[in-house]
């Protein structure tokens, strides 16, 4: 396996990159680098942050350098990427009604397609757990199928709500916190993704698989039923 | 065990408790939170002479006005140069102050600075969230921002007198103007013009300014195609462009992710005197080499922890104080 680049990121971060492309490949690549560094406890590393197609890792750069951190990474390849993280299976219950899913007939519309078939491809989909990223408990699934995806827009909305299903390009996310997102919003479920625990609160592993399944506006709770 | 209460009788927006930040969690979406200004809040709790910097409120530009409702404790201010009044005491910058029970405490932005700090003696008794309590502006999670009506609790809360007074605030807390960053990591996606355009022209600061960023304004950044790179991982310091060529600089509560390419990511040393500039301030950004970085960290370091050192030594005893005070006293009636 040929080494990935390395680009220096301010004095305390070093900036580890297998490719420009969101790809599940490239991304095993990223959780399997993600886990040898850190059991290899090299010296001054602070955190490292996995996402699609790089990873980052931190240093303190009172005790390190970019050139050192470069040097003890590159000595952990090659890599086995048969080992790239979690291997939970999570059903999560979502909620198509358009009145609450206020994307879901553009959506439908800009791939040339009805809403229920629309539905159908999402529901087919076995989508993996490939990164966490924006906000906290944002978890980015991947694996959504070609023909019902959609670019970012090209605005953002500002606060959107928590528990809105929404897409974008080959990526599903259910919202945790209020943000300003571009991203199309299908559907409204229940899952909480930040749980109750103020010590480990995450309920998806990097690696697990999500599915969906289909419930009805009175299966939700309350206060998520109102538009 | 002796207990202080307070409630707020006003905060402005982005008043919050913040301890040193939640490390460890970006892997997960949450970024370290923590104070804007990390010496200002380290050089709040050396003053009032905490030996480890814990919990403090951070006070924006809006202000706040505590009320003490029983007990008494000693608090220092640090961080820009806030006007100050402790009961009937009117001051400003960095003091150290007793609050009583009846008394009012009242924090206003003053000559400089976004961001200040109260650290009380004692420990503010907080909720924690993965470990911390270092309020998230955007969710909420951490201790929680200050607002009217909410009322807290310093416990083992003490009155340490020899530390009662003004502190000129160090060289190393101020603000300037030349911000030294390391270009990259996604430089490669701008037109390279704008990368020399980007170190060689000013920008100024706008009041779209929170703890999560700050947007600049100058000249226009030209991306080459680059509307669709993966959301790549963003540190405090990030410099992202939007698809309009618009610069941001992502600060303590920063989304951990972003698909908008980063020209170019501040020094560590260097990030907070930026949290302390205003809108409508101008900046200048210095290129550096990484090696430079890490040698201008390192230097910065030392002078911080020198710092620190000495502000947590105590004033003077109060017998020294009192004697010092009468000797001025003295000079001051021989002019009358």
């Amino acid at each position: 396996m040929t080494l990935p680049t390395f680009k220096s990121v301010a004095d305390h971060a070093l900036l580890i990159e297998f490719g420009t492309h969101v790809d599940d490949d490239l991304n095993k690549k990223v959780v399997a680098l993600d886990q040898v560094i850190s059991r290899a406890a090299i010296s001054g590393v602070v955190e490292t942050v996995p996402a699609l197609v790089n990873l980052l890792v931190i240093f303190d750069p009172m005790v390190t350098t970019h050139t050192m951190i470069q040097a003890a990474v590159s000595r952990l390849f090659p890599l086995d990427v048969t080992n790239h993280g979690g291997q939970a299976k999570h059903r999560v219950s979502v909620c198509y009604d358009t009145e609450l899913s206020p994307d879901l007939i553009c959506v439908a519309r800009a791939n040339d397609m009805s809403v229920n078939a629309l539905i159908a491809a999402h529901l087919s989909a076995e989508l993996r757990v490939s990164m966490y990223g924006f906000a906290p408990g944002f978890a980015y699934l991947s694996g959504l199928p070609q023909a019902i995806q959609v670019p970012r827009k090209p605005s953002a909305t500002r606060g959107v709500p928590t528990g809105r299903v929404m897409i974008a390009g080959p990526q599903c996310l259910i919202t945790t916190v209020v943000m300003p997102t571009g991203w199309s919003i299908i559907g409204r479920s229940p899952l909480q993704i930040i749980q109750d625990n103020p010590d480990d609160p995450f309920l998806f592993k990097v690696g697990d698989t999500v599915v969906f399944d289909r419930i009805e506006r009175a299966d939700l709770p309350i206060e998520l039923q109102s538009p | 065990m002796k207990t202080a209460r307070f409630k707020v009788s006003f905060a402005g927006p982005l008043v919050s408790f913040q301890d040193k930040g939640r490390i460890g969690h970006l892997r997960f979406g949450v970024s370290s939170s923590g104070p804007m200004d990390r010496l200002a809040h380290r050089a709040a709790h050396a003053l009032v002479g905490n030996s480890n910097a814990g919990s403090a409120i951070e006070v924006s530009l809006g202000g706040l006005i505590l009320e003490c409702i029983s007990g008494e404790a000693t608090l220092a201010v640090a961080g820009g140069e806030f006007s100050v009044q402790c009961g009937a005491t009117k001051t400003s910058g960095w003091t150290t102050q007793t609050i009583h029970a009846g008394e009012k405490l009242t924090l206003r932005a003053g000559v400089w600075g976004s961001w200040s700090y109260i650290a009380f003696a004692g420990q503010l008794a907080l909720n924690k969230w993965l470990g911390s309590t270092s309020t998230h502006s955007m969710s909420g999670f951490g201790a929680g921002t200050l607002i009217g009506g909410v009322e807290f609790e310093v416990q083992k809360a003490e009155v340490r007198e020899a530390r009662v007074g003004d502190t000129p605030y160090p060289e190393v807390a101020g603000t300037t103007d030349t911000i030294r960053i390391v270009i990259g990591p996604q430089d490669q996606h701008f037109d390279p013009q704008s990368v020399d355009i980007f170190c060689k022209k000013l920008f100024k600061l706008t009041d779209a300014f929170d703890r999560m960023g700050v947007q600049l304004q100058g000249p226009e950044l030209v991306l080459k195609n680059a509307l669709s790179i993966p959301s790549e991982p963003i540190v405090r310091g990030s410099i992202q462009v939007s698809g309009d060529g618009i610069p941001t600089v992502l600060l303590a509560d920063h989304q951990t992710t972003g698909g908008y390419p980063k020209i170019a990511t501040v020094l560590s040393a260097d990030v907070d005197r930026l949290a302390q500039m205003r809108a409508h301030d101008v900046v200048r950004f210095k290129a550096v080499s990484a090696e430079d970085a890490i040698a201008a960290t390192r230097a910065h370091h030392a002078i911080c922890q020198a710092t620190i050192e000495k502000l947590a030594a105590p004033k003077a005893s109060l017998t020294e104080k009192l004697q010092n005070q009468n000797l001025i006293g003295g000079i001051v009636n021989a002019y009358d």
